[in-house]
């Protein structure tokens, strides 16, 4: 019993035994299709997010808009995904400057640490219960475009919605195979460790806009 | 002899503590606000009682199975590419973080919160060997730049209110003038800390649960600091008490419903971050290697005995010292140690020895508040009433570190004589009669009574006792 990790474990080996206990029932909330969405969108309100009802069809344009009011100048997309390619597809002239992300952050830190005011992400689907976005970073979609810029942009579906993180994980089947990185977004990055009064973008994104494409759109 | 004997000051430090009204102020308004913000998530005791009771079944489970979830997570976390590490001490713990380092050739070290590397003095021990750490919590960074301990598990520097912090960062950052306004001061640090997170050669970074199932380690907060410093850095170095470990994914989501909204009040996080791997072929960020560091430092021996193995369920929440009216007055800084609060003088001795810490589990008025809130259902004060036992008993088999260590012979002598008294009706009837004539003339400088009238006024004796007052009455002796 040489190493570290021999003795511990020898130790918790020869530990007295108890009872691994059952866990006793717990149901996390459920809601209707309409309570869902409503529940997801006061939930992420609440979190000082801005929630906008779009369509299939006109989410590029109206998130031009969007951004154009904001004085946006540039936002950084991922140029490999199906919502990446609609965007520059639809984008058009004037609005922000589209930047891809399409290289390692090793050439691309500049511009995501200082240079970028938004990044637009897609989401694998959303949470009523605490108004949470899943993002499931791949290596089309990158995981700091969603972090450094002072604005993120992510668009949810409202079929992709479930009640909770329970059923989430569940009906999505995360145990049988996590990504490098699944991040769980309720809201703009906040801190109140300074005399628990709320100030946001501390380190990530000061605003979170939610473009949420409605189930019965085309 | 005490080993450490120094480190027993909490009678002395609560003096100062409660005499200073600053801090008094700071930590009543903050304990206050997250007291009934905690309170408002909880309102629905119905769905308090069985989120708790599964939350607590969670976490004893994973005690119940530690060694083989362990084995499992190490497992599955070197299947996912992630390098594993076991320390048995603080010491060990420091040297294969520093090895990771200097192997990687990294000399600047960006930090996201992690209560473990507190309690390895880690940052103390990199920059001995030429590494810097820079705390990137908001909090932590201001401690970090007044050169001082976390004074509370979850909200490092509670103890400081807004003019003092505007006082530090006009000191401590170049150009930042004098200002109380948060968002100015929130931005300064924003600022200040971007180039840190970009010029970072590794991050590290706590973990809140590792899940043995599918070997993902779990990390929540607020600010996005904790992503940044397990995602810009080419190299991620997370450190973990053995004991955070969980079975199943299906376990995180009723424990991440307790954390936060016990903790501060939140239904969640703003970000919850699961790391699974390091970055894969054709992934453009994330670390190139990820490191994962267990630590012991005297948690297996808790393990080992059966009752103070709920010890380990914590998931530190900060809860039970939210509500403590003892932490609520003196603050975190009092306890000397890293974890301070009811958590804190429960764990510490177990983890330094009673020999070290004994006067901790002292610091309670065993009034239950922190066993009322803790989501996971941790018996503090029937443990901490234990402590208090082993603590002035003779060392025994399976006892806590450093038993006995507490007692002292006028201590024992009193015993021994209330047993004596006790013991014999007559000696019995005999002293208390004396104690009716010449008790009151005892000073209240007499040895034993002169630390308990310092804070009392001493009683008196009355002159007949109960028993003679009865008997006066008609009562008799059966």
């Amino acid at each position: 019993m040489n190493s570290p990790r021999e003795r511990i474990l020898a130790r918790l080996k020869a530990a007295p035994k108890s009872a691994a206990p059952l866990r006793p029932d717990w149901t996390p909330p459920a809601y209707d299709a309409a309570a869902r969405k409503a529940k997801f969108k006061a939930m992420l309100e609440a979190s000082h997010a801005d929630v906008h009802e779009v369509t299939a069809a006109d989410w590029p344009e109206r998130l031009k808009s969007i951004l154009a009011n904001k004085g946006v100048g540039s936002m950084v997309y991922a140029p490999a995904t199906d919502a990446g390619q609609r965007l520059a597809q639809s984008w058009g002239e004037g609005g922000p400057a589209l930047v891809a992300y399409d290289r390692p952050v090793e050439e691309f830190k500049e511009v995501l640490v200082s240079r970028a005011d938004a990044g637009f992400t897609t989401t694998r689907g959303g949470i009523a219960h605490t108004g949470s976005l899943v993002l499931w970073p791949t290596s089309d979609e990158p995981r700091l475009m969603s972090l450094l810029p002072p604005i993120h942009v992510a668009l949810v579906e409202e079929s992709a919605l479930t009640d909770s993180l329970a059923e989430t994980i569940r009906v999505q089947g995360w145990a049988n195979g996590m990504p490098t990185n699944a991040v769980l977004v309720s809201g703009p990055s906040k801190t109140a460790d300074i005399e628990q009064t709320l100030a946001y973008g501390v380190h990530g994104p000061k605003e979170l806009i939610v473009l949420l494409i409605g189930s019965e759109s085309p | 002899m005490v080993a450490d004997a120094h480190k027993m000051e909490f009678g002395a430090k609560a003096h100062v503590a409660l005499n200073d009204p600053k801090l008094r102020a700071n930590f009543r308004r903050a304990m206050d606000g997250l007291m009934t913000k905690r309170a408002a998530q909880f309102a629905d005791t119905g769905e308090w009682t069985s989120l708790r009771a599964r939350g607590a079944a969670i976490r004893a489970n994973a005690l119940a199975k530690l060694p083989e979830l362990l084995e499992q997570l190490e497992a599955n976390c070197l299947r996912n590419g992630i390098h594993v590490h076991w320390a048995e001490t603080t010491a060990e713990a420091n040297a294969i973080v520093l090895g990771i380092l200097e192997a990687a050739g990294a000399r600047t070290v960006i930090k996201g919160k992690s209560m473990v590397t507190e309690e390895m003095h880690l940052n103390a021990h990199l920059e001995k060997n030429g590494i810097t750490p820079v705390e990137s919590d908001l909090g932590e960074y201001i401690i970090q730049l007044a050169g001082e301990a976390p004074s509370h598990i979850v909200m490092p520097c509670i103890h400081k209110n807004k003019g003092e912090i505007a006082e530090l960062f006009h000191d401590k950052i170049e150009g930042q003038p004098y200002t109380e306004n948060v968002d100015e001061l929130t931005a300064a640090a924003r600022k200040a800390l971007r180039g840190a997170f970009a010029g970072a050669d590794a991050g590290i970074s706590g973990v809140n649960f590792a899940v043995a199932e599918t070997g993902t380690l779990v990390l929540i907060e607020n600010e996005g600091n904790g992503r940044l410093s397990t995602t810009l850095p080419p190299l991620h170095i997370a450190v973990t008490g053995i004991e955070k470990v969980l079975e199943k994914l299906d376990d995180v989501p009723p424990l991440l419903s307790l954390l936060p909204r016990s903790a501060t009040g939140q239904p969640i996080t703003t970000y919850v971050n699961m790391i699974s791997s390091p970055r894969k072929d054709g992934e453009k960020d994330g670390p190139k290697a990820v490191h994962l560091v267990l630590l012991d430092n005297g948690r297996s021996r808790v393990h080992g005995d059966t009752e103070l193995r709920d010890t380990l369920r914590c998931i530190r929440c900060a809860a039970c010292m939210n509500h403590c009216p003892v932490y609520t007055r003196v603050g975190g800084h009092t306890y000397t140690f890293t974890y301070p609060g009811p958590i804190g003088k429960l764990l510490t001795p177990q983890l330094e020895g009673i020999d070290c810490a004994g006067d901790q589990p002292h610091a309670s008025t065993l009034c239950r508040a922190c066993a009322d809130v803790c989501p996971v259902q941790i018996p503090i004060p029937d443990l901490l009433v234990r402590l208090r036992t082993e603590s002035v008993r003779p060392a025994a088999p399976g006892a806590v570190k450093g038993a006995g260590s507490m007692a002292s012979s006028s201590e024992t002598m009193g015993w021994k004589g209330w047993t004596l008294l006790y013991g014999s009706p007559l000696i019995y009837r005999i002293g208390t009669k004396m104690l009716g004539w010449f008790g009151n003339l005892m000073p209240s400088s007499a040895p034993m009574l002169k630390q308990w009238t310092s804070v009392r006024t001493k009683p008196k004796f009355a002159p007949k006792s109960l028993h003679e007052l009865a008997r006066e009455k008609g009562f008799c002796d059966e």
